[in-house]
C-alpha cells in the first residue's frame, strides 16, 4: 500500500469566505490526497489538535479576514506543542506582501495570495513531502 | 516499538495517531505493534453507526459524544468516509460535525477513508479499535456510510450496531429489508422533526416484524430522534446502555465478540494469504498479457488458470 | 407584421449563405462557442424576433409601472440619480466616524456602515472568539456606547444609513434607534437599510448565529416592528451580492435570492403581517460583474420575475410591493492583485452595468481590495468612478437605453426562464430553508465556482494580469492596516462600560429578553430595544438569545 498523504484545511478567524478552501480541497481530492475539512471559524486550540488526533501531514489554513498575524503562529506554536513537530504548515488568502516575512518566522512555510492557482498549491505539496517523517 | 507501544498504553495522543496510521498505510511493523497492545485490549465497548448519507449520523455522534463524556466515559471515534474511486483521494467531512469536541482530552476523533486496499477498510478498523482499547478509551464509535459490502463488514467488528434510518426513504425501506436491517441491533430514527418520522417508525415495525426476519427472536428496539432539535437523546443514550447490558447478561456479547475474531481471523488469513499469492504470481504485472492471450482466443481459461495455480501449489508443496 | 418577419428572416438566410459564409471561409471565428461569464450561449447575431402589441407590454412596457422591466421609477436618472454609497468602516468607532464624515463632505450621498467580524457575529470584543479579528473588516461596536461615537456629529435625520449586518440585526438596528433618541430624532424619520437576509449567510457568507426558524423568527419580529414604529425603514436587503461572490452564475445569483426573498415573504405571512403591510420595504442587493450585456440582462429579469411573483402568487395590490428595488455593488470576487490598477477599468465596465440596468444605489470597489483594505485615494477613486459614469457618459440621459436590443430582450428573456426552472425547482425540494439544509443550494453554486476557477487555471478564461498578460516584477501596492491593539482598546472600553452602567437594570433588561424569547408569540425589539437603553452589550444579549435558540451547525457540501 502506498502511503497516503493526509491535509487538514482549516479556516480559522470569523470570516465565512469559503470559497477558495473548498476550492483547494476539492482539487487536492482529486489529485488524489485525503482531505480533511473542518468548516468555518475554528479555533487555533481546534485546529491543532485536529492536527494530531488526524496525524496529518500538512495543515492548509485560509483565512481572509486579516486576522492573520494573530492567528497562524499561534496555530503552529500549539500544533508544536502537541507534537506535531513534522506538520508542514501552509497558507492561503488575502495576505499582504509585508506580512509574509513575519509569517514565514512563525513556520507559515508558504503562503498563496489571491490569484495564486492549484498547480502551486500541488507543487508545494508534492515538494516537501519527501521531508515527512514516516 | 516499545516506545510507542508505551505511549499508546499511557494515553499519548500523538502516539495513538501515528500508530492508526501505520496501520491505515498497512506498514509492516503494525503487526508488532498490534501484537504487543493485544494483551492490554478488552476493556472498551464498541458501538457501531452507520445509516444512508446525509441521514445525520455525524450530528447525532455529536450530541451522543457529550452525553457519554458526562457519564464520565473516555470517547473514541473512527469516522469512515468513502474515497473517490477515480483519484483515490478523499474529502473526510465527519469531523466538522463533532469539531467542538477536538479540545477535549477525553475525546479522540480520526477520520478515515475507505481507501481499496486488501483486508479492506475493516481490517484497518478492527486494528485500530485495538489501539484504541490498549489506550484506555472506554467507549469506541465507528462511523461509517450503510452502502456497500465492505461498509457492513466493518460495522459487523463491533459490539452493537445502531442503525440510522430517516423520513422520507420510500422505497428504499424495502430495499434494506434485503440488506442492511439484518445487521442493525438498535434502530434510529433520525430527523423526527420531519413530517413524516412516524410513518417511517411504523414501516420499520413493519419490516421487523416480517415472518422471514431472521432476528425475530430479539426485539430491537427502536428510537426517535432529532439531531438538530437535541431530541429523544438521553432516551437513545439509556437505550444503548442497557441493550448492552442485556447483552452483557445473557452472555450474547461474548458470543459476538467470538464471531467477530473468527471474522476477523478469517479475514486476515485470507487477506495475507491473496497477498502472498498475487506478489509470487506477479499478477499485476502479468494479467495485461493473460487478458490479451484469453481475449484472443489463444488460451482456454481453465486450461490457463490450472496451469498457474499448479505451478503456484507445486513451488510452494516444499 | 408576420409578412415582415418572414421578409427579415429570408434575408438573414441569404445573408448567412453569402456574405456571412465567404468570410467564416477565410476568416474562421476566435472561438467555436461564445458564451456569457456565466456560461450562456451567445450568438453570432440577434435579429428582431415576432413579438405582438400585447406582448411588448407584458414583457417590456414602461418604466414605473408593471413589470418594471425597464426600472422602477418613469423618470429614473432624469428625474434623480442613484445614490452613491461607499460601505466603510474599520477599527474603531472613532476612526469610522472620521471616515464617515470625508465620505459625505466628498458628496457622498448615503452612508454604509460596515461592521467587523465579531459584532457580525455576536461577539464582544473580549470574547476569546474575537481574538485577532476587532476592526479588521469593519467597525467594532460593543454597545451602544461605541454606536453613540459611530454617529456623533452626524444628524440622523439627514443622511439615509444602510447597515451590513444579518444575524444580529435587531440589536443594531435597536443601537441606532436609542442613537436617535438622544439626539432626539424620533424613530419615523429614520431612514436607511439592515441587510438582516440571514438565509444567504447559510448558503454563502457565513455570518450566522442561530438556526433558521428562531433566525427568521427575529426577522418577522422586525418587520412588523418597523412597520409600526419605523415606517421609512428598510427592513431586509435580500442579498444576492455574496452568492455570486460564493462564485455562483449570474442566473444563480438572481433564483437563488428571489427564493430567499420568497421564502421571507411566507415567513412574514404566516406571522400575520399583511403582504402590501411589509412587501414595499423590502430591499435587495446585487453583485455587478464585468459581461456587461449579462449583467444588465439579469437585473432587467430581476425586477420582471419579482413583479410576476409578488403579483400572481403573494396577490400584491399596492404597486411597491411590486418593485424590485435593488443597491448595487461591485464584483469583489473580479478584482485582482495582480496589477492592481485594472480594477479601476472593471469597476468601470461594472458601474455601467449596474446603472444600466437600473439600480437605485450603488458601492464601487476600490482598486486595491483583493488586497487588504482600501486606502482613501483608492476609495476616492471609487467613488469618482460613479460620479464620472453619472455626469460625463450621457446613459443617465434615458430611461433603460438598451430596450429593444435584440440581444439585450433575448438574453434577459433567457435569465428569466432559467430562473423560473430554479425556483420550480426549489419549490419541489420544500422551499429554501429544506433546499439549504439539504446542501442544493451550496453545492449548484460551488459546482459554479469549481468550474470557473478550473477554466482561469486551464487559461480557457481569460483574466487579465493573472493567467495572461502577466507581469514579472511586480511593486508591492500601499495598504491600509488596522493597528493591531485595538482589541485592547475596545477591551479598556468595555471595562469602563461595565463599570459606569447599573448592573442591576442590565440584569432585569436581559431576563426579560430571555424570558420573551420562549415565547414566540412576544415580538423581541421592544426588549431588545429596553437591553440597549441601559448599556447591555452585544455579546450579552446575543448570548441569551443564543442560549434560548441554540446555534446553527453548517452543513458541509463539498
Ligand atoms: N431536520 C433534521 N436534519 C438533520 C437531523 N440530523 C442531521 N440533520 C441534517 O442532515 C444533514 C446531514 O447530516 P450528517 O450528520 O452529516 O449526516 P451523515 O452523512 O449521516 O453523517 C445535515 O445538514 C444535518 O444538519 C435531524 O434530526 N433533523
Ligand atoms: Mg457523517
Amino acid at each position: 500500500m502506498r502511503r497516503k498523504i493526509r491535509i487538514l484545511m482549516a479556516k480559522p478567524g470569523l470570516d465565512g469566505h469559503d470559497r477558495g478552501v473548498k476550492y483547494i480541497s476539492r482539487a487536492l481530492r482529486d489529485a488524489g490526497y485525503e482531505v480533511i475539512y473542518t468548516g468555518i471559524r475554528q479555533s487555533p486550540e481546534a485546529i491543532a489538535h485536529a492536527a494530531i488526533q488526524e496525524d496529518v501531514d500538512f495543515v492548509g489554513l485560509s483565512l481572509l479576514s486579516g486576522a492573520h498575524n494573530e492567528l497562524f503562529p499561534e496555530i503552529v506554536r500549539l500544533i508544536r506543542k502537541y507534537g506535531g513537530e513534522s506538520i508542514i504548515v501552509f497558507a492561503g488568502g488575502i495576505i499582504p506582501e509585508k506580512d509574509i516575512p513575519f509569517l514565514k518566522e512563525h513556520g507559515v512555510e508558504a503562503i498563496f495570495t489571491p490569484g495564486a492557482s492549484f498547480k502551486e498549491v500541488a507543487d508545494f505539496i508534492e515538494q516537501n513531502k519527501r521531508r515527512l517523517s514516516h | 516499538m516499545k516506545r510507542l507501544t508505551e505511549k499508546i498504553l499511557s494515553g499519548d495522543v500523538r502516539a495513538i495517531a501515528r500508530a492508526i496510521s501505520w496501520i491505515e498505510n498497512d506498514y509492516a511493523q503494525k503487526e508488532q505493534l498490534i501484537d504487543d497492545l493485544y494483551p492490554h485490549c478488552g476493556n472498551a465497548v464498541v458501538w457501531g453507526l452507520t445509516g444512508p448519507p446525509g441521514s445525520g449520523k455525524s450530528t447525532l455522534l455529536n450530541l451522543l459524544i457529550a452525553r457519554e463524556r458526562m457519564k464520565g466515559k473516555r470517547v473514541a471515534v473512527i469516522a469512515i468516509d468513502p474515497s473517490s474511486p477515480f483519484s483515490g483521494g478523499a474529502i473526510l467531512g465527519d469531523r466538522l460535525r463533532m469539531q467542538k469536541h477536538s479540545t477535549d482530552s477525553g475525546v479522540f476523533i480520526r477520520s478515515m477513508a475507505s481507501r481499496g486496499h486488501l483486508g479492506g477498510v475493516a481490517g484497518a478498523t478492527a486494528d485500530a479499535i485495538k489501539v484504541l482499547d490498549a489506550a484506555g478509551f472506554d467507549l469506541i464509535i465507528i462511523e461509517t456510510i450503510g452502502v456497500g459490502q465492505t461498509e457492513i463488514e466493518v460495522v459487523e467488528m463491533t459490539d452493537v450496531v445502531l442503525l440510522l434510518l430517516v423520513p422520507g426513504l420510500g422505497d428504499e425501506i424495502q430495499a434494506l429489508k434485503a440488506g442492511i436491517m439484518e445487521i442493525g441491533d438498535i434502530f434510529i430514527i433520525n430527523k423526527s422533526d420531519k413530517d413524516e418520522a412516524m410513518k417511517t417508525k411504523a414501516e420499520v415495525e413493519y419490516v421487523l416484524s416480517l415472518n422471514d426476519n431472521p432476528r425475530k427472536d430479539r426485539p430491537n428496539p427502536i428510537f426517535m430522534t432529532s439531531a438538530v432539535l437535541n431530541l429523544g437523546i438521553d432516551e437513545l443514550s439509556t437505550g444503548i446502555d442497557l441493550y448492552i447490558e442485556e447483552l452483557r447478561v445473557n452472555g450474547l456479547i461474548e458470543d459476538k465478540r467470538r464471531k467477530r475474531i473468527a471474522r476477523e481471523i478469517r479475514l486476515m488469513i485470507t487477506a495475507k494469504i491473496r497477498r502472498e499469492v498475487e506478489k509470487q504470481l506477479g499478477l499485476n504485472e502479468r494479467i495485461d498479457s493473460w487478458v490479451d492471450q484469453v481475449y484472443r482466443r489463444k488460451r482456454r481459461p481453465y486450461a490457463m488458470i490450472n496451469e498457474l495455480s499448479d505451478t503456484f501449489f507445486k513451488k510452494n508443496r516444499t | 407584421m408576420l409578412n415582415r418577419m418572414e421578409k427579415i428572416k429570408k434575408k438573414k438566410e441569404a445573408w448567412e449563405t453569402t456574405t456571412l459564409k465567404k468570410v467564416l471561409e477565410r476568416f474562421p471565428e476566435r472561438k467555436k462557442r461564445f458564451v456569457t461569464g456565466s456560461w450562456l450561449d451567445v450568438d453570432r447575431l440577434y435579429t428582431p424576433v415576432p413579438q405582438s402589441e400585447e406582448e411588448f407590454i407584458e414583457k417590456i412596457g414602461f418604466p414605473g409601472e408593471y413589470p418594471y422591466t425597464r426600472g422602477v421609477q418613469p423618470t429614473m436618472y432624469r428625474g434623480r440619480l442613484w445614490t452613491m454609497r461607499q460601505y466603510a468602516g474599520f477599527g474603531t468607532a472613532e476612526e469610522s466616524n472620521t471616515r464617515y464624515k470625508y465620505l459625505l463632505s466628498q458628496g457622498q450621498t448615503g452612508l454604509s456602515v460596515a461592521f467587523d467580524l465579531p459584532t457580525q457575529i455576536g461577539y464582544d470584543s473580549d470574547d476569546p472568539h474575537s481574538l485577532g479579528e476587532v476592526g479588521k473588516v469593519g467597525v467594532a461596536i460593543d454597545s451602544l456606547k461605541d454606536m453613540e461615537i459611530l454617529f456623533d456629529g452626524i444628524p440622523l435625520d439627514k443622511v439615509s444609513t444602510s447597515m451590513t449586518i444579518n444575524a444580529p440585526a435587531a440589536v443594531l438596528l435597536a443601537f441606532y434607534i436609542v442613537v436617535a433618541e438622544k439626539q432626539g430624532i424620533p424613530a419615523g424619520q429614520l431612514r436607511g437599510t439592515i441587510q438582516n437576509d440571514i438565509l444567504k449567510e447559510y448558503i454563502a457568507r457565513g455570518t450566522y448565529i442561530f438556526p433558521p426558524k428562531p433566525s427568521i423568527r427575529l426577522i418577522t419580529d422586525i418587520f412588523e416592528y418597523c412597520a409600526q414604529h419605523v415606517p421609512q425603514w428598510n427592513t431586509i436587503s435580500i442579498s444576492g451580492y455574496h452568492i455570486r461572490e460564493a462564485g455562483s452564475t449570474a442566473v444563480q445569483e438572481i433564483a437563488f435570492t428571489l427564493a430567499d426573498g420568497v421564502e421571507y415573504v411566507h415567513a412574514a405571512l404566516q406571522a400575520g403581517l399583511d403582504v402590501d403591510q411589509f412587501a414595499g420595504r423590502l430591499s435587495f442587493f446585487f453583485n455587478a460583474h464585468n459581461d456587461l450585456f449579462e449583467e444588465i440582462a439579469k437585473f432587467r429579469a430581476a425586477r420582471r420575475i419579482w413583479a410576476k411573483l409578488m403579483k400572481d402568487r403573494f396577490g400584491a395590490k399596492d404597486e411597491r410591493s411590486r418593485m424590485l428595488r435593488f443597491h448595487t455593488q461591485t464584483g469583489g470576487s473580479t478584482l485582482t492583485a495582480q496589477q492592481p490598477d485594472n480594477n479601476i477599468v472593471r469597476v468601470t465596465i461594472q458601474t455601467l452595468a449596474a446603472v444600466l440596468g437600473g439600480t437605485q444605489s450603488l458601492h464601487t470597489n476600490s482598486r486595491d481590495e483583493a488586497l487588504g483594505l482600501p486606502t482613501e485615494e483608492a476609495v476616492r477613486i471609487a467613488l469618482r468612478t460613479q460620479q464620472i459614469v453619472a455626469h460625463e457618459s450621457g446613459v443617465t440621459n434615458t430611461v433603460d437605453p438598451l430596450a429593444g436590443s435584440y440581444f439585450m430582450e433575448s438574453l434577459t428573456d433567457r435569465i428569466e426562464q432559467e430562473v423560473w426552472q430554479y425556483l420550480d425547482r426549489i419549490e419541489q425540494l420544500g422551499g429554501m430553508v429544506n433546499a439549504i439544509e439539504k446542501g442544493y443550494v451550496q453545492k449548484e453554486i460551488q459546482n459554479a465556482a469549481y468550474q470557473y476557477q478550473r477554466e482561469v487555471e486551464e487559461g480557457t478564461r481569460i483574466v487579465v494580469g493573472v493567467n495572461q498578460y502577466t507581469l514579472e516584477d511586480e511593486k508591492p501596492d500601499k495598504i491600509l492596516r488596522v493597528s493591531p491593539g485595538l482589541r485592547e482598546i475596545q477591551i479598556e472600553k468595555l471595562r469602563a462600560l461595565r463599570r459606569m452602567r447599573q448592573a442591576s437594570r442590565v440584569k432585569r433588561a436581559l431576563q426579560k429578553l430571555e424570558q420573551a424569547a420562549h415565547n414566540r408569540n412576544e415580538n423581541l425589539m421592544p426588549y431588545i430595544l429596553d437591553a440597549a437603553r441601559v448599556y447591555a452589550t452585544l455579546g450579552e444579549i446575543s448570548n441569551v438569545l443564543r442560549h434560548v435558540f441554540g446555534e446553527y451547525q453548517e452543513s458541509i457540501v463539498l
